[in-house]
């Protein structure tokens, strides 16, 4: 089965449901095959603009080329997409052979080949047991295998999902993104992923667009999301747990003085993430570029790490995700230190980042 | 939770609505069956037992088997028809069109008049020459119809004026189902390229059966049990042409005071209401279950 992806691009949209706007200028693009994210928290209108793509839903304004082709005007059916819905959307009064044939017997197909699609399909989502089943008698996540399937048999070279395993408990889930990546790899399909857990973001996709109240805050690889966040925004809405945000009044600078970083650092905000901080301890070797100090409010034991919640003299809390073998206590107090690489400088009034030169 | 109530208060709340459905369902009940097997007495003649005559009698009646062709016309007229024009007005009222809520009162208003009213105002829109139906045909150039007065146009007329009273209480349970059917299931079916027609058909209409399963309950049992209309509108005539079985039963039983066939004519209808409940629950057992 080879199916060509095909490229999707999405330039200056904008939506509004009444005299709210919905989507303010969203654009992105994506290349044939690739695994694109629709990042961002619950209410940034990531399933509008999917149903934009889709055709469901007209945009207010602005182009959606899919294959280098402005589809406006073009209806749902014409669009040559699959999508597969929150919750699965299957028909509760058909079989599952009967879902996943549907879009075939609509159009036409004559019986040998559906039999030959549903049967391929069945083998690849492995539901050859399930087929005589009705929805209601499945578990959820082979009813999500199901919804796949129903994608897939038709061969659309672009696939949407919106927050497909939102419904699965943590292990399946796990299962089911490494089948959903896999299947991507091995077909070529292009996929529009939208999801608001971060991690699934970066552990599945090419590119992530990660979008707050209609806007796309930052595009861009998982690694550039995590290692370089554009805004404070995107700095604290990815990582768990999510980065720490300082006063500069809090942060000690380098003994060597302030070179290379901007002039006003009152007016900056740091950005530290809690895996980049470490203890520092007086008179023990190792330095740090910057450090702050404070005591600690609160151990929590994860496992691999203890988080250490600390609470700086003007009251902002720090998290350290720490594994010495020292835990310190609660109620002490202690410093902590970070590299300068590691240093995300914001804006305090327009929240971008500002660059800090090594 | 589970706590038991003591013995005597759950006796004394058993026994009472336990006699109230004895004294007024079964009491009357059976008493019919028993009285099916006697005839009529009088001051100087007791009725006596009769056996089976009172049931040739019936095997031998003209009128009853018109009275009864009539009744399986009318309801399998109504009950489809009443079903159809409710899901379409129920479609109607549920799309994005203009003034909707002005739609689903209008729609409704039927249903909440009583019988006899609407049969008032049937009686104008039938009144031959001078009333709405004459006018409207007058407008076409076409004769007018005695609608309520000939053998023809009666039961016609009848059911028109039952599909009309019904159709808006039908098309509330529809509207409820309609609304609960979940838009990404037609988001869906449209995205593999069914048009309108097709979802409705495909997804929507199937969703909607365990609905006209009640509602096809509901209008059958009313097309046996409302005859209000044609007690004001007809008194089953011309020529027995509008008679229905429960309004023969009511003139058998109160204008000819004929007790001992009345019996036997409402064990009849009972038995027939019977199969069909049966066979209703049957298929409702069988066919309305998903989830
Ligand atoms: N049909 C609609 N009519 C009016 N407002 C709507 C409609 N659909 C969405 N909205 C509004 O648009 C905004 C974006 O909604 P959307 O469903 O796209 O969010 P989302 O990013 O998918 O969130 P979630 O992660 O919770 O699914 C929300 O504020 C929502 O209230
Ligand atoms: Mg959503």
């Amino acid at each position: 089965m080879t199916q060509a992806g095909v490229s999707l691009e999405v330039r200056g949209i904008r939506k509004s449901w009444g005299p709210v706007e919905v989507l303010k200028d969203v654009s992105f693009g994506i290349e044939p095959g690739g695994f694109l994210t629709l990042l961002g928290p619950s209410g940034c209108g990531k399933s509008t603009l999917l149903r934009l793509i889709s055709g469901l839903d007209e945009a207010g304004a602005g182009q959606i080329l899919i294959g280098g082709r402005d589809v406006s005007g073009v209806s749902a059916a014409d669009r040559n997409l699959g999508m597969v819905f929150q919750n699965y959307a299957l028909f509760p009064h058909m079989t599952v052979a009967e879902n996943i044939a549907y879009g075939l017997r609509i159009r036409r197909v004559s019986k040998a080949a559906k039999q030959k699609a549903l049967a391929r399909v069945a083998e690849l989502m492995a539901l050859g047991d399930l087929l005589d089943r009705k929805p209601a008698q499945l578990s959820g996540g082979q009813q999500q295998r199901v919804a796949l399937a129903r994608v897939l048999v038709s061969e659309r070279p672009l696939v949407l999902m919106d927050e497909p395993l939102s419904n699965l408990d943590a292990k399946l889930r796990v299962e089911i993104r490494s089948e959903i990546r896999a299947l991507n790899k091995k077909l070529g399909i292009t996929v529009v992923y939208v999801t608001h857990d971060q991690s699934e973001a970066l552990s599945m996709s090419d590119s992530v667009v990660l979008m707050n109240a209609g806007r796309v805050v930052q595009h861009g690889t998982p690694m550039e999301l995590y290692r370089t966040p554009a805004t404070v925004f995107a700095a604290s809405f990815i990582g768990t747990p999510p980065t720490n945000l300082l006063d500069a009044a809090d942060v000690r600078p380098p003994g060597d003085g302030a070179a290379g970083l901007p002039a006003d650092l009152a007016g900056c905000i740091f950005g530290v993430r809690p895996e980049a901080l470490h203890l520092v301890v007086p008179g023990a070797a190792g330095r740090a570029d910057f450090t702050a100090s404070g005591r600690v409010a609160a151990v929590e034991y994860e496992g691999s790490v203890f988080l250490i919640h600390v609470e700086t003299p003007s009251g902002a809390r720090l998290v350290l995700s720490h594994s010495g073998a020292e835990v310190p206590q609660e109620g002490d107090t202690i410093t902590l230190g970070w590299d300068r690489p590691a240093t995300h400088l914001f804006s305090k009034e327009t929240g971008t980042a500002i660059p800090v030169s090594a | 939770m589970n706590k038991r109530l003591p013995i005597g208060l759950a006796f004394v709340l058993l026994v009472l609505p336990c006699s109230l459905l004895v004294a007024f369902t079964h009491y009357p009940a059976l008493r019919a069956l028993a009285n099916s097997f006697w005839n009529n007495g009088s001051s100087r003649r007791p009725s006596k037992f009769v056996g089976w005559d009172n049931y040739r009698a019936m095997m031998e009646d003209d009128r009853l088997a018109q009275v009864l062709a009539n009744s399986a016309i009318y309801a399998l007229g109504t009950v489809p028809l009443a079903i159809g024009l409710a899901i379409g007005m129920a479609l109607l009222v549920n799309s994005k069109l203009p003034a909707t809520g002005l739609m689903r009162l209008s729609f409704f208003m039927p249903t909440m008049l009583p019988m006899v009213a609407v049969a008032n105002i049937w009686l104008f829109f039938y009144a031959p020459g001078i009333g709405l139906a004459s006018q409207i045909l007058s407008v076409f150039g076409l004769p007018p119809i005695n609608f309520l007065g000939s053998t023809d146009t009666s039961l016609a007329s009848m059911m028109v004026v039952a599909v009309w009273k019904e159709a808006g209480l039908f098309m509330i349970f529809y509207l409820a189902a309609l609304q609960a059917v979940p838009a990404n299931l037609k988001d869906a079916a449209r995205l593999e390229g069914a048009g309108h027609v097709r979802v409705f058909f495909d997804v929507v209409l199937p969703l909607l059966r365990p609905t006209t399963i009640f509602v096809a309950v509901n209008a059958l049992i009313n097309a046996f049990r409302l005859v209000d209309h044609i007690i004001v509108m007809t008194r089953g005539g011309p020529n027995n042409s509008s008679a229905l079985l429960l309004y023969y039963i009511y003139e058998v039983t109160f204008a000819h005071r004929d007790f001992a066939y009345g019996a036997t004519l409402t064990v009849l209808m009972v038995v027939i209401l019977g199969a069909m409940a049966a066979v209703q629950f049957w298929i409702l057992d069988r066919k309305a279950h998903y989830q």
